[in-house]
């Protein structure tokens, strides 16, 4: 990265690195794709076309720009900094996937692949995917670990009703890199025809980047928003984080801007002092998966271990390489919420401000919790609430011991 | 000459193909495994193609899913298939091994000190698959300057203006993966693995193997008759597959077995 500009937003490099992290990783099958894939990215980003048809889809198919809502009564409760909500849980489908997914079908359709395939964890990606393939008529496919379909039912039966083929996975513990790795399986052999819609900042290059560049309109609307209600930048910033997407898509803009605290809070799990958590930064080491390299929950010969969190959507063992040098780099902070925490914040939240919120983004709320008490009542406080609960209601009410 | 070039030339001057024999290290225990190992030049095997298991096996089709699985299970290390190759060594100096694998637990075992140990050990060459000539910087350049080969994947979709770019560094021999797919997938057309391999070799002098899909003798013959040599994998794990018992562990008859196979497609490759 040049560190000449200090500027925090010129990475990847022409190979893929965000210093030392991302990259290429794949089989050479894969290779002359992904290839294509960047050169097609970078002429659809000099097409204005390409822009207005995405901008005219995100307004009146998705709903943007979605609403930053200052929450009265979350601020009154913890008695310190003035908290707002970036609210792409109201997106169609109920979260921030869709801003990416609408981007990337596009250009699938640009290099004239016929067929989706994706790799989903709470089935918000793969309900995001199988939305835009029924909404520009391309048949799908969504692989989803088997542990998953068992706790994300109502996703599962949206993707059905959407007309996706979702494939169970059940090779490894049957959740989230699993899935990747079959969807990876598919990609290699049907890849004449076959555009892969990944759902976060991973992968191989350029997909870290592209999938940012999707969601940096929540950054950028957040940093409209916010300077129109209140005249200035926001303080900080917090996002969760499973892959690093919504958070990407929040942080970008902002990077630059270095009176902005930023917060990234990974998925504790059961405590990062036991071996149940998805924090990849806290708890892992850099390696190479899933075509790049970045913190990795892995054992000592390099055998990646399973994450767990009570959120299907980000117990993944990796986490974007983007982040994985904003945190070298001392740029954004990195966190975590426990299972617990995030639990007890996803009721607060449902009673104090009549949202019933994801799991997710339950844990980004969990480490508000935490520091908002004690910010100062003119601090600005910016969560990203990037999904709708609807399809946690069922593990939840399990947690709590609720028969329903 | 490394062993990999003196097994091609020594072929040649026969007028054999060379049959290339995968098997994962520490399958489906580290005991049979050896022994599967030190039996395969004898069955007929040119050249072992020694799996490293990995638990996200992203190119391999389930039965080396399984097969790397079951070695990590076992408790198989990266430092226990280099012990492994060692100790074959200590009966066999002729019979080239090739370490196949991801990149992840040689890059946690550190490139420098794994090129050394694989030197050390008798490793003659490596494939890793998700390390494309993009990456050469991370460990094909390291090894090459360390004296292992570096052998790379061609496939049906790295076109005549990529080929070269995948030939550079490229050393031992090329693999040509038959098909876009997985290991374990149906079996190849040989007119266009035909066409492919002529065309690889138009632009390089090196041996050129053929596999992915290959199950048994006449596909091993109808691919070394268009190549120079075919490679057999997940047939031969599904063998050990099915001589395991209903606790997973080998049976008796599971060593003889496979090796059986391996001199039937031995004998195929470069049957008249
Ligand atoms: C609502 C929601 N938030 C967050 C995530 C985690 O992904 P990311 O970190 O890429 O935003 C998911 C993934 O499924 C999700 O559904």
């Amino acid at each position: 990265m040049d560190q000449g500009t200090n500027s925090y937003r010129t990475g990847p490099d022409e190979n893929g690195r965000f210093g030392l992290f991302g990259g290429r990783f794949v089989a050479e099958t894969l290779m002359p794709l992904i290839l294509d894939l960047e050169a097609a990215y970078e002429e659809a980003q000099n097409d204005p076309a390409f822009a207005a048809q995405l901008d005219d889809l995100q307004t009146h198919y998705v709903g943007r720009p979605s609403p930053l809502y200052f929450a009265e009564r979350l601020t009154e409760h913890y008695g310190g900094a003035k908290i707002y909500l970036k609210r792409d849980e109201l997106n169609h489908t109920g979260s921030h996937k869709i801003n990416n997914c609408l981007g990337q079908i596009l250009l699938a359709m640009r290099m004239k692949k016929t067929r989706i395939i994706a790799e989903t964890g709470a089935g918000q990606h793969g309900v995001a995917v199988a939305t835009v393939a029924a909404r520009f008529g391309l048949p799908c496919t969504v692989f989803m670990g088997a542990t998953d379909i068992e706790r994300q039912k109502p996703n599962v039966f949206r993707m059905k009703l959407l007309g996706a083929d979702v494939r169970a996975v059940t090779s490894g513990a049957g959740t989230l890199k699993d899935a990747m790795n079959e969807a990876l399986r598919d990609w290699v052999t049907n890849v004449h025809d076959t555009f892969y819609i990944i759902g976060t900042v991973a992968g191989p290059h350029p997909y870290p980047a592209m999938v940012r560049d999707f969601q940096s309109i929540i950054g950028r609307e957040t940093k409209e928003q916010m300077h129109a209600r209140e005249g200035r930048l926001p303080d900080s910033l917090v996002a969760c984080i499973g892959g690093g997407s919504n958070a990407m898509g929040l942080f970008h803009p902002f990077l630059d801007d270095a009176s902005v605290r930023i917060i990234g809070v990974e998925a504790g799990g059961h405590g990062l002092d036991t071996p149940d958590h998805a924090a990849s930064l806290a708890g892992g080491v850099p390696g190479v998966l899933h075509g790049n390299r970045t913190y990795l929950l892995q054992d000592g010969d390099g055998q990646i271990t399973e994450g767990h969190s009570i959120s299907a959507g980000l117990d993944y063992p990796g986490i974007g390489p983007e982040h994985a040098y904003l945190r070298d780099t001392g740029r954004v902070e990195y966190v975590s919420a426990t299972d617990t925490e995030a639990l007890e914040a996803f009721q607060l939240i449902t009673r104090l401000e009549g949202i019933i919120p994801a799991l997710e983004p339950s844990h980004a709320l969990a480490y508000v919790s935490k520091i908002a008490p004690d910010l100062e009542s003119d601090h600005l406080l910016v969560m990203n609430l990037c999904g709708r609960g609807d399809k946690d209601v069922f593990a939840v009410a399990e947690h709590l011991n609720v028969e329903l | 000459m490394t062993r990999l070039e003196t097994c091609f030339e020594t072929l040649r001057s026969q007028d054999r193909k060379a049959f290339v024999a995968f098997v994962t290290a520490g399958d489906p225990d580290l005991a049979t495994s050896a022994k599967i190992l030190d039996g395969l030049p004898a069955a007929g095997a040119d050249i072992i193609e020694l799996g490293m298991p990995f638990t996200d096996p992203m190119a391999d089709g389930p039965s080396i899913q399984a097969a790397s699985q079951r070695a990590l299970a076992a408790g198989q290390t990266l430092l226990g298939t280099l012990d492994m190759v060692r100790a074959f060594r200590e009966t066999n100096d002729t019979t080239p091994i090739v370490l196949m694998g991801y990149y992840n637990p040689i890059y946690i075992y550190g490139t420098e000190r794994f090129v050394a140990d694989a030197l050390a050990a008798g490793v003659d060459g490596l494939i890793v698959v998700d390390l494309p000539p993009e990456e050469d910087a991370e460990l094909c350049l390291p090894a090459l300057a360390g004296g292992l080969n570096f052998i790379r994947l061609a496939t049906p979709t790295t076109d005549d203006k990529r080929l070269p770019e995948v030939l550079n560094n490229t050393s031992g021999f090329v693999y040509y993966v038959s098909i876009t797919g997985i290991t374990g997938s149906a079996a190849p057309q040989q007119q266009d693995v035909a066409a492919n391999v002529a065309r690889i070799k138009r632009h390089t002098d090196l041996p050129v193997c053929v596999g992915f899909g290959i199950r048994t003798p006449e596909q091993a013959k109808a691919m070394s008759e268009i190549s120079d040599g075919a490679v057999v994998g997940s047939a031969l794990v599904d063998v050990i597959t099915e001589h395991l018992d209903a606790q997973g562990h080998a049976k008796d008859t599971l060593v003889q077995s496979v090796l059986a196979l391996a001199s039937s497609l031995a004998e195929g490759v470069n049957r008249d």
